[in-house]
């Protein structure tokens, strides 16, 4: 059970399926970690980027690698619409009632797929989707190595953002003190918009790297959202560092979890990591303050 | 209505609530009307457990099919494994379910977690009761619990839908009852005090960590309730349908979309909520998600034209047309 040749190829694997949690999360720890929006429209919005990439390749053959661009500018043009237009006017700024609307978004988006694309699960071919790669004793899929880079960039960007620009120090000061940020001329609603723009164009380059290793139905989404919470949480809130190195984690557990215990009881170690991480260090790995 | 401090308006309105469902149980000729009324009765079941915790204490939970799943596994191993009549696997369910809560809340609130952290790791204590009920073998795995057809009311299952309608509306007149003793007695005070304000509340002497236990103890026992009562009506329970996300958002969407904090809300939340599901399926049913589509829409709307639940809209107009009677 302990031995290497069993062990390197489970955390390799665990890593390469943290990296696609870690990519989900990333635009979550933005909305959720620095803005406080509990997004439970994360996980549909999520399917419906993996849509784009599957219509994009399946009409007009694009690769789901050159997609990026496309997906990236759509989403986060539909995230700031939709915080701009529904989300921050249906909420009135109350947590509960943010709550029920991007429930109520997710209800929507789900049913929206459903009836247009059926509950069909759907996958593409690319020329690279059987390739592997050999590292020691384990083969890794090269679209999960493609992705594990896509979750760097992801969260090189992201920091890059939020701590050299004029919008990132716009972000930074909404989210310690919105009242203060409105007196010093900060468009408040313009920039929570901005920031649920952004989370959503990581969520559309995620599916971009997403797609080719895996699939799409109506219901993709559902088992994200409690792994991309909870790894926002782990990593500490609004640490884009963090939820890289949580998704690994993550991953890693989740696969060392089925190794020992089996398929189904391998996903109890993520959860109850999530329960022992918000009882016992709440700043998360990474928080600087709890 | 927050500001009455006599419970005998309050108890007043729940015997004539009860009284009214017991005259639609007791004539109502169509089975259609029946199944609808112990569904939308069962649906406020847990809007008032949800109602306890969230809107009196103001501890969100997006975990209560925690509470849900457990009395419907308490419910149904009883039966099967303990050979037990349901009659005293009910109480026994409610007081297990109940434990679960105390256990969940006496871990969460003694480390302080509020808000969004509180209403995530009650998700994930679901999530985490979800994965054991399938992995485990007494709960049947994913295959599930069936329990057996033995009509007659010494057996909780009544050949008429009528005996069920009269159940749930005993258990819903017990919410009822709970949520009133709730808003006049001196424990509700200090939990709605600890809702508005824990800090301030602790300066007075209000043992907040108490407090929060109490109510969510209650709550898990209501909701243990209504995991009892599904087992009792479908006769089968699985992971999924115990533990799965689907109980908990029903239970808190009703709650709030009819008015936290109040003693119909969630019974108003709940009825108007099975309404509208009702009338779309019958509606749309032949096309798969369009139903669910104007419900998430409309849920959306109510959200944004009545931030207060539709209880709120009622007190608008209410105040509205006194002041316009008044200048009369």
């Amino acid at each position: 059970m302990f031995a290497f040749g069993i062990l390197f190829p489970a955390i390799l694997n665990g890593l390469t399926t943290g990296a696609v949690y870690a990519l989900v999360a990333l635009g979550l720890t933005l909305i959720y970690g620095v803005l406080h929006i509990i997004n439970f429209a994360h996980g549909a919005a999520l399917m419906m980027a993996l849509y784009g990439v599957y219509f994009l390749k399946q009409a007009l053959g694009l690769d789901p690698y050159l997609a990026l661009l496309p997906m990236v500018a759509v989403m986060f043009v539909g995230g700031y619409a939709l915080q701009r237009l529904v989300i921050n006017r249906a909420s009135h700024g109350k947590d509960e009632n943010i709550l029920l609307v991007t429930l109520g978004l997710s209800i929507v988006l789900e049913n929206v797929a459903l009836l247009a694309f059926k509950s069909d699960t759907r996958t593409i071919e690319t020329p690279y989707t059987l390739a592997t790669v050999t590292v020691g004793p384990a083969m890794i899929a090269v679209p999960k190595l493609v992705a594990f880079g896509g979750a760097l960039l992801a969260a090189a960007a992201l920091i890059a953002i939020v701590r050299f620009t004029d919008l990132g120090r716009a972000i930074r000061a909404v989210a310690r003190e919105k009242q203060g940020a409105r007196l010093v001329g900060i468009d408040v609603d313009h920039v929570y918009a901005m920031s649920f723009g952004i989370g959503l164009a990581t969520l559309g380059a995620a599916a971009c790297f997403l797609l080719p290793a895996y699939y799409v139905n109506p219901q993709v989404g559902n088992g994200f959202v409690l792994v991309a919470f909870t790894i926002v949480v782990l990593g500490g809130m609004g640490s884009f560092a963090g939820a890289l190195v949580g998704g690994l984690l993550i991953g890693v557990v989740e696969s060392l979890g089925g190794l020992w215990f089996g398929e189904s009881l391998g996903q109890v170690g993520i959860f109850l990591l999530f329960i022992a991480v918000l009882l016992f260090r709440p700043q998360g790995l990474f928080g600087a303050k709890a | 209505m927050k500001g009455t401090l006599s419970p005998r308006r309050d108890l007043l309105q729940v015997v004539i609530f009860l009284l009214a469902v017991g005259m639609v149980a007791a004539f109502a000729k169509s089975g259609v009307v029946l199944n609808f009324t112990m569904m939308a009765l069962y649906g406020c079941l847990m809007a008032q457990s949800w109602n306890l915790l969230g809107g009196y204490g103001g501890q969100f939970s997006f975990g209560h099919a925690l509470f849900f799943g457990t009395g419907a596994y308490v419910q149904a191993i009883a039966q099967l494994q303990w050979g037990l009549n349901p009659w005293i696997a009910l109480p026994l369910a409610v007081g297990i379910a109940a434990a679960v809560g105390l256990f969940v809340g006496a871990l969460s609130f003694r480390y302080g977690l509020k808000g969004s952290y509180f209403a995530l790791v009650t998700l994930a204590f679901a999530e985490v009761f979800r994965i054991l009920a399938l992995s485990v073998p007494f709960t049947g795995a994913g295959v599930g619990l069936m329990v057996p057809l033995r009509e007659g009311a010494a057996n909780m299952q009544f050949a008429d839908r009528r005996g069920y309608v009269l159940l749930v509306l005993g258990l819903v007149g017990m919410g009822l009852l709970l949520t009133t003793w709730l808003r006049h007695s001196r424990f509700g005070a200090w939990l709605q005090a600890v809702r508005d304000n824990e800090d301030a509340a602790r300066a007075i002497g209000v043992n907040a960590f108490r407090v929060k236990l109490g109510a969510i103890g209650l709550s898990g026992a209501l909701m243990g309730a209504a995991g009892a009562f599904y087992v009792q009506v479908f006769q089968y329970i699985d992971p999924g349908i115990a533990y799965g996300p689907h109980t908990s958002v029903e239970a808190l969407v009703a709650a709030i979309v009819g008015g936290l904090g109040t003693l119909w809300g969630p019974i108003l939340g709940a009825i108007v909520l099975h309404l509208l599901a009702d009338l779309t399926r019958n509606l749309f049913g032949a096309l798969p998600g369009i139903n669910m589509i104007i419900y998430g829409v409309v849920l959306i709307l109510i959200v944004m034209f009545s931030p207060r639940g539709l209880l709120g809209i009622g007190q608008s107009v209410r105040r509205l047309w006194k002041r316009e009677s008044g200048r009369e």
